[in-house]
């Protein structure tokens, strides 16, 4: 789960991590209105949504006057904000941040992730901030220092002192730093983060350090500790049918093609999209219904996939193992008298009881094409939907 | 011979009483060797109590010291998960399996890190076990399309290693051992360990790897077998249409930081000598040309 910068800014707030004065808002009035209570003559107006890059696609704008703080909000709000992080779909903006200017002396990047090589919290820290630091880890990565944190000793101030000094900070500000490194490290651990990244962190040029971006994901198998947390899930920012599919306890992910694809497990459900392609046909989505495959299952994915517009015809690729292929047979017949379906089906089904299971399918008034094979069903899929 | 488990193994399932546990030890139970290897079950506060009449203990120390229990099994729901891993590795196990899927980072973080310098080696969480055909089942994989026989498989994913299993088994190519090391991002043995005890153990003359997008242990695994590997190695990697930045089911399926391609592990592992199809419909065809 990600939330919004304001969301993540106010979290840093609350562990002594110092962000610059702000407001969320979700009108042009309320941008004026959180613009005049900051004092100051000089505001940023932010487009909240999850995605980096939003400078670069004109959805961070500085302005000087009230005046400027308006037509700043009227322009962004409401924008389709594309970003390289957007997909070139991009995304509309529905929330601002009004912060107060800061002046900046310096830039660095701060970020923690989980770093699976060590199996430890990994902090990285350059002198490059601002910038993308996938770029700068590719281009210049000498310029990024990491230290792994002992999860059993947590962040030792000495390595942390360390780091910041080795990305050439001002010796005025090494305390300030190491101390806001630890800070974050105890958001990472009490949120329970995936990431935490400061980026820009920022040296004013009166001397001190301001987080002036900051982003947290969350790991969405610990939210079961942080209620408070799973809360500020924004649902606008996700598409619609993953949300559903999310209810309906299937992994499911929309892409650009037009073959929709049922699957059960994960790696199964990769590998099917990957021998669609194989034979010249494209994907419209990632769908993994599990284990089980029941029908409520089976029926959730079918209608999903039918929401999709593009899709032309459904593949379903089932390995029974534990759960028997009549059962998910008979789960398919009726989830698809449950849904009208009017699309070419593929329907492959392998695994335990398969013989019985084909015979339900055969037995059954859908309509479907029957496939042995991955290569079988995939290359019919890639047939039907050229047609 | 096989790698990690065999007929000597005895085996503690921790989560017994759950009705996946329940379910799962009764089908192992009935697998090959499995009543003699699966003398026992964890649920603290239910001892002295019997499931399929396998006793039930309310801890792995007092298991393995009344049945002498050196692999456990872990079923127990996430949040209690990483907790059950860390019972079994002070009770010095050699070996745990972790079904579990969705465990915390954090918690995961933190277990691996008090194993350091333990005897006890982890497969998974978020697997479906290790397997020796025709000898032992430890995990929720059908056992009937398993043959004995030489190939080792490793792989990261469930219904796509059956799927392999079952290409395997039809050409008439049986297993050693087959090991689902799981689809998180942290977690025990990784490609390359596995690689490492196949190329050991004399029953296994080629390894089929399944690998998919995410971290970089295809690429290790590939250094590793450039290196060291005797034997034949035949993989495949899902998710080469796999946009960026999109988990793909398994919390450790993604292509993120610029790292996790498929294309670069195939890359890597066509540069260690590795047979790599692209298409999950004929590795075994692969596999049985590589043996010729």
């Amino acid at each position: 789960m990600k939330l919004h910068e304001y969301q993540a800014k106010k979290i840093l707030r609350a562990h002594q991590i110092p962000v610059p004065e702000g407001n969320p808002c979700f009108s042009v009035e309320e941008a004026v209105a959180a613009a005049k209570a900051l004092e100051g003559n000089r505001w940023v107006v932010k487009a909240q949504i999850h995605a980096g890059g939003r400078g670069k696609g004109g959805g961070v704008r500085v302005a000087s006057s009230i005046e400027e703080v308006r037509s700043h909000a009227s322009a962004i709000l409401g924008m389709n904000l594309i970003t390289h992080q957007t997909g070139p779909t991009g995304k509309v903006v529905e929330r601002l941040l009004i912060e107060r200017g800061v002046e900046i002396a310096d830039e660095l990047y701060i970020g923690l992730v989980v770093d699976r090589g060590s199996q430890r919290v990994v902090l990285m820290a350059s002198s490059e901030g601002g910038v993308d630091i996938e770029s700068v880890a590719i281009q210049d990565p000498g310029k990024i220092r990491t230290l792994q944190i002992d999860p059993k000793e947590g962040m030792s101030a000495d390595a942390a002192r360390a780091v910041v000094a080795e990305i050439g900070l001002p010796e005025s500000v090494h305390d300030d730093v190491v101390k806001l490194l630890s800070n974050l490290y105890d958001v990472f651990l009490t949120c329970d983060a995936t990431l935490v990244e400061v980026n820009p962190l920022v040296v004013t040029r009166d001397g001190n350090i301001v987080a002036v971006d900051a982003k947290i994901n969350l790991d969405d198998s610990a939210m079961y500790r942080h209620p408070e947390l799973a809360e500020l899930r924004d649902l606008s920012e996700e598409d619609p049918n993953e949300i559903a599919a999310t209810q309906a306890g299937l992994n499911y992910i929309s892409l650009e093609g037009n073959i929709g694809c049922l699957v059960n497990g994960a790696g199964l459900a990769m590998a099917t999209m990957d021998i669609i392609k194989l034979h010249g046909g494209e994907p419209a989505n990632f769908l993994d219904v599990g284990g089980g495959a029941t029908t409520e299952q089976v029926s959730a994915a079918f209608r999903i996939m039918l929401k999709h517009s593009s899709v032309r015809v459904i593949l379903v690729n089932i390995f029974g193992g534990i759960m028997r292929c009549d059962v998910i047979a008979a789960g398919i017949v009726e989830a698809a008298k449950q849904v009208d379906i009017r699309l070419p089906l593929v329907i492959r089904l392998e695994g335990t009881n398969v013989e019985k299971g084909r015979q339900i399918l055969a037995d059954s008034k859908i309509s479907f094409l029957p496939a042995t094979t991955m290569d079988d069903a995939a290359q019919k899929a890639v047939a039907a939907a050229r047609k | 011979m096989s790698i990690l488990i065999d007929r000597t193994s005895r085996v503690v399932t921790q989560g017994i009483t759950g009705k996946t546990g329940q379910f799962h030890t009764r089908m192992c139970f009935e697998y090959a060797a499995g009543r003699d290897c699966f003398v026992a079950g964890v649920t603290p506060g239910k001892g002295g109590q019997s499931v399929e009449n396998i006793p039930i203990f309310d801890s792995v120390i007092e298991a393995r010291d009344k049945k002498g229990c050196n692999v456990s099994v872990i079923y127990v729901p996430p949040r209690f998960a990483a907790a059950a891993i860390d019972e079994a590795v002070d009770a010095e196990l050699d070996l745990v399996i972790c079904i579990t899927e969705g465990i915390p980072v954090r918690d995961m973080v933190s277990t691996r890190r008090r194993m350091v310098g333990k005897k006890t080696i982890l497969v998974g969480p978020n697997c479906p076990g290790v397997i020796t055909p025709d000898v032992l089942k430890i995990g929720i994989m059908p056992g009937y399309i398993h043959r004995q026989g030489s190939i080792g498989v490793v792989s990261r994913s469930g219904t796509l290693t059956y799927e392999v299993v079952d290409q395997l088994t039809k050409l008439g190519l049986g297993q050693s051992t087959c090991v689902g090391i799981g689809g998180d991002p942290i977690n025990g043995l990784k490609h390359r360990d596995v690689m490492a005890h196949f190329n050991e153990d004399p029953a296994t003359e080629a390894v089929v790897m399944c690998g998919e997008i995410g971290g970089t242990d295809e690429e290790d695994c590939a250094k590793w077998i450039e290196q060291h590997m005797s034997k034949p190695v035949v993989a495949f990697i899902a998710g080469v249409t796999a946009p960026a930045g999109k988990r793909m089911g398994h919390a450790g399926a993604i292509i993120a930081g610029g790292k996790g391609a498929a294309s670069e592990k195939i890359a890597a592992l066509k540069a260690a000598g590795v047979h790599v199809t692209q298409n999950p419909a004929e590795i075994g065809a692969l596999t049985k040309q590589v043996l010729g």
